[in-house]
């Protein structure tokens, strides 16, 4: 498992390089899939590490977005400084919803993400003239990155850019996997009653986890908006929100570059099924989602710890 | 001298259901005291509110003199007062010095850190594996829990509990569900434990309460029935007969 | 005043629907403790069983309701013996996983057959007028709703209250490993049960299509809605379902209607509150 871990990271860093110069015609695919890997490894950190689920995590997804197509509106259109401030404001948001998602059995704890994620859907779509509704927000343009590099037509300042940004997140996550705090969420997914009978504040460590994994979540959302620029109603809807979970289960939770994989794979099948029609999308989601529960319990991540230690033994 | 845990008419209720009956018990310092009593007497539940599983309804429990009644369980753990489980409450897809680890690192504190090793931190690991050796575990230190036989995993219990450095440890039947032999050992190594830490628990086999045990109090319907030294309850005809009692009900049964 | 009247009748004909639909959930929940996000999916088959008989067929619509509802039951039982049951011990995230999955599959092979447009459906004369009550005019369709929900709620309760299947079911809600000690044969009673859930729901689905319309969204749209319904009523409660199904319904149909522009916030609003100052549900802190 370690080897997994601690070993995938650099590999599929060069795989993405090696992306760039082999195939320079689907750049802004490949940003895409940066993006989505961003946001599944956000929700990866509730569901694969904590153990939790949330039915709404795309809420602070859609907000980044927000945050950022609007301050670019409002003159600050230097992409570094809106990702930080997507990142404050989703985070903020995150940490005032902890109130009431981290409180409660499971059942209540899926209604409410369910709920507040339909609340802020309905609540974007009324507020028009900062939004604008059902038809979002395209009329911004973001300035080069840190003043040096313009968002150019082919999409090689995206592509680079949003890579950075995911390397960064990659990095940060796999340090707090293997951190004190990484171990208490693995204590909480692993025997949530048994925690208080250590001693440990479980309340607060979920709440310090909702808060990070909404921050970074904000941060996808609004490098989407950023590199497509756009923002609008579907960054925060229910399915986005199914998407990220499916992208976290299959590529394995709780493994990093399980779920990097999870969300490059499935965003790929996703750019291609939808190219035909979204109902054969949403066919595919709904048949991996269901058969994820019988087979490969692990994800991508737990096949390939298998076929290494299959491989070692042999050895 | 105060004692370690005091409780004062505690009662537990559910609907119109007494689990736990007007209860006050001394627990001294440094004490080994059982906690017997026929199945239901309510020695779990009485568990559970000591620790702060369940709310008491009503009445009062004091931690070395300091009331703790209202507070949650992970608060009377950071105050002192730890428990195990009946049934193992293991992390089980963790290694077993993670198991222990993780009690340490949140009695230190340091689980706020979340840019920091944890495998890295020498004292903690330092710290786990003596508790480890101390229940025989350390050549285990790396297999997962559910890797372990069910015999070892309550000595994992025990290691995590110990991780918390408790000053009372409250032990729910510690050896329940492991062979004679095993729990035999298990009791070895909860009499070897420092003869400062005050230990309270609950055990169903009457050979090893004799034997371990300095202080006994007989729980029946939720309520105390009676307190001495191993001597007098052996001696008391009332335990007898609840004892007895319940074995002619079984066989009726 | 007669405004009012009409807008409850309406709150209330919604909420018994909300109700048909809510209660095979609340059921599966109780009893199984299995979390189905998928228990929309059998409103929505009862709606395009019907819409397929009425337009299709032309079988009269008082007679596509009770067919809708056997044979939504009966994907219910099929679907329960082949794969569902297999699901009941899983952990909670699995439960979430797979029943996000099936509605999503059920929702885009109703896309797939039927198209994304919203199914009309003709509804005959009677139900179609408006009936004088007096004081108030109301569509008889409505009127028909509120009676029909009435009838079913009465007939379930009678069924577990009064029948040997009822008994049965309730033992094995409040203390299953008892249940299974005295000889019920658990594993069937979950089988029927699930398709007697799934068959209520196919009879609101039915009945829906005239009201709420019915599209291949349907399984998502009122998930927020049941489980609402279920957490505030209390799992494996009927009478608590229809009490919670009837309110949310009276209450989100009146702020619709008199503040249009919150109305669509208000329910989730009593959500929000709801967790606020009863995190566990409504229910469970009445059990305790």
């Amino acid at each position: 498992m370690r080897m997994v871990r601690v070993g995938a990271g650099l590999p599929l860093l060069l795989l993405a390089v090696a992306g760039f110069f082999l195939f320079p015609e689907y750049l802004t695919l490949f940003t895409s899939l940066f993006i989505l890997s961003v946001f599944a490894l956000s929700y990866d950190l509730l569901q694969g590490h904590a153990g939790v689920v949330s039915l709404g995590h795309a809420v602070f997804f859609g907000t980044g977005a927000y945050t950022t197509a609007i301050l670019a509106r409002h003159g600050l259109a230097e992409p570094v400084l809106g990702l930080l401030a997507a990142l404050v404001v989703s985070a903020l948001l995150a940490l005032v919803l902890t109130r009431i998602v981290v409180v409660g059995n499971d059942l209540t704890r899926l209604l409410v993400t369910l709920g507040v994620g339909f609340l802020m859907f309905e609540a974007a779509n009324q507020a028009r003239d900062l939004t604008g509704g059902a038809d979002g927000l395209s009329d911004f343009t973001m300035g080069p990155v840190l003043g040096l590099f313009r968002f150019d037509f082919a999409g090689e300042t995206a592509f680079f850019y949003s890579l950075a940004v995911l390397v960064l997140v990659y990095f940060f996550l796999w340090r707090l996997a293997a951190s004190p705090f990484g171990l208490a969420l693995r204590g909480i997914r692993e025997n949530v009653r048994r925690m208080p009978a250590i001693g440990a504040p479980v309340r607060r460590h979920l709440a310090t986890a909702y808060t990070i994994s909404g921050g970074i979540a904000g941060l996808a959302g609004a490098l989407l908006a950023q590199t497509s620029n756009f923002a609008s109603l579907d960054m925060l809807g229910f399915e986005r929100s199914a998407e990220v979970m499916m992208m976290a289960t299959l590529g394995g939770t709780g493994s990093i570059p399980g779920v990097v994989l999870g969300a490059t794979g499935l965003g790929y099948l996703k750019d291609a099924l939808s190219a035909m029609s979204p109902k054969y999308w949403q066919l595919g989601i709904g048949i991996v989602l269901m058969l994820s529960v019988f087979v490969l319990r692990g994800g991508i991540a737990g096949a390939a710890t298998a076929l290494i230690r299959r491989l070692r033994e042999r050895a | 001298m105060t004692p370690a845990i005091e409780t004062a008419g505690l009662t537990l209720r559910y609907g119109n259901f007494t689990a736990v009956n007007d209860v006050s018990l001394r627990v001294a310092t440094g004490a080994r005291h059982a906690l017997i009593g026929p199945n239901g007497a309510g020695k779990t539940s009485l568990v559970h509110t000591l620790t702060g599983n369940v709310p008491a309804t009503s009445g009062t429990i004091r931690l070395g003199g300091e009331e703790v009644t209202t507070l949650p369980q992970a608060a009377r753990v950071r105050r002192g007062l730890t428990r195990t489980f009946q049934i193992n409450q293991l992390f089980r897809g963790l290694t077993v010095l993670e198991n222990v680890s993780l009690a340490i690192l949140e009695r230190e504190r340091k689980t706020r850190n979340f840019w920091r090793s944890a495998a890295a931190d020498r004292a903690v690991a330092e710290e786990a594996r003596e508790h480890l050796a101390f229940v025989n575990l350390d050549a285990y230190a790396a297999r997962p829990v559910h890797a372990l036989p069910y015999g070892l995993q309550r000595l994992v219990e025990l290691a995590i509990a110990l991780g918390t450095k408790p000053r009372v440890l409250v032990l729910d039947e510690p050896a329940a569900g492991v062979p004679a032999a095993q729990s035999e050992a298990i009791f070895e190594r909860i009499h070897a434990l420092p003869r400062d830490l005050t230990l309270l628990f609950v055990e169903h086999d009457m050979g090893l309460v004799f034997r371990f045990a300095e202080r006994i109090t007989v729980l029946v319907q939720g309520a105390i029935m009676t307190e001495g030294t191993p001597a007098e309850i052996q001696a008391d005809e009332r335990v007898r007969e609840v004892y007895l009692g319940r074995r002619g009900h079984h066989a009726a049964a | 005043m007669s405004g009012l009247i009409s807008i409850l009748a309406d709150g209330i004909a919604y909420g018994m629907l909300l109700f048909l639909f809510s209660i095979g959930l609340s059921i599966t929940l109780g009893l199984m403790r299995f979390i189905n996000l998928a228990h929309g999916a059998f409103a929505m088959c009862g709606g395009y069983a019907a819409v397929v008989l009425l337009n299709g067929f032309g079988v009269p619509f008082l007679l596509t309701l009770p067919i809708a509802a056997v044979l939504t039951g009966l994907v219910g039982v099929v679907l329960e013996q082949l794969v569902i049951r297999r699901v009941y011990p899983m952990p909670e995230l699995q439960q979430v996983l797979f029943s996000i999955g099936l509605a999503f599959a059920a929702g885009a092979v109703a896309n797939i057959l039927f198209g994304p447009q919203q199914q009309p459906m003709l509804l005959p004369d009677w139900l179609t007028a408006r009936v004088n009550l007096g004081v108030v005019e109301i569509t008889g369709y409505r009127i028909f709703l509120i009676l029909f929900g009435l009838v079913a709620a009465g007939a379930l309760v009678a069924l577990f209250n009064t029948t040997l299947f009822g008994a049965r079911v309730r033992a094995a809600v409040d203390n299953r490993p008892a249940a299974e000690g005295i000889g019920i044969h658990v594993t069937r009673l979950f089988a029927i049960t699930f398709g007697l859930g799934a068959a209520f729901a196919g009879l609101g689905g039915a009945l829906a299509v005239g009201f709420l319309g019915l599209d291949p969204t349907f399984p998502f749209k009122y998930l927020v809605l049941l489980l609402m319904v279920v957490a505030i009523g209390g799992p494996g409660s009927i009478a608590g379902s229809f009490v919670a199904a009837v309110s949310l319904g009276a209450i989100d149909a009146l702020f619709k209607y008199y503040v249009p522009e919150v109305g669509s916030f208000v329910i989730y609003g009593i959500l929000v509150l709801m967790m606020v100052f009863f995190p566990k549900g409504l229910a469970s802190r009445r059990a305790a």
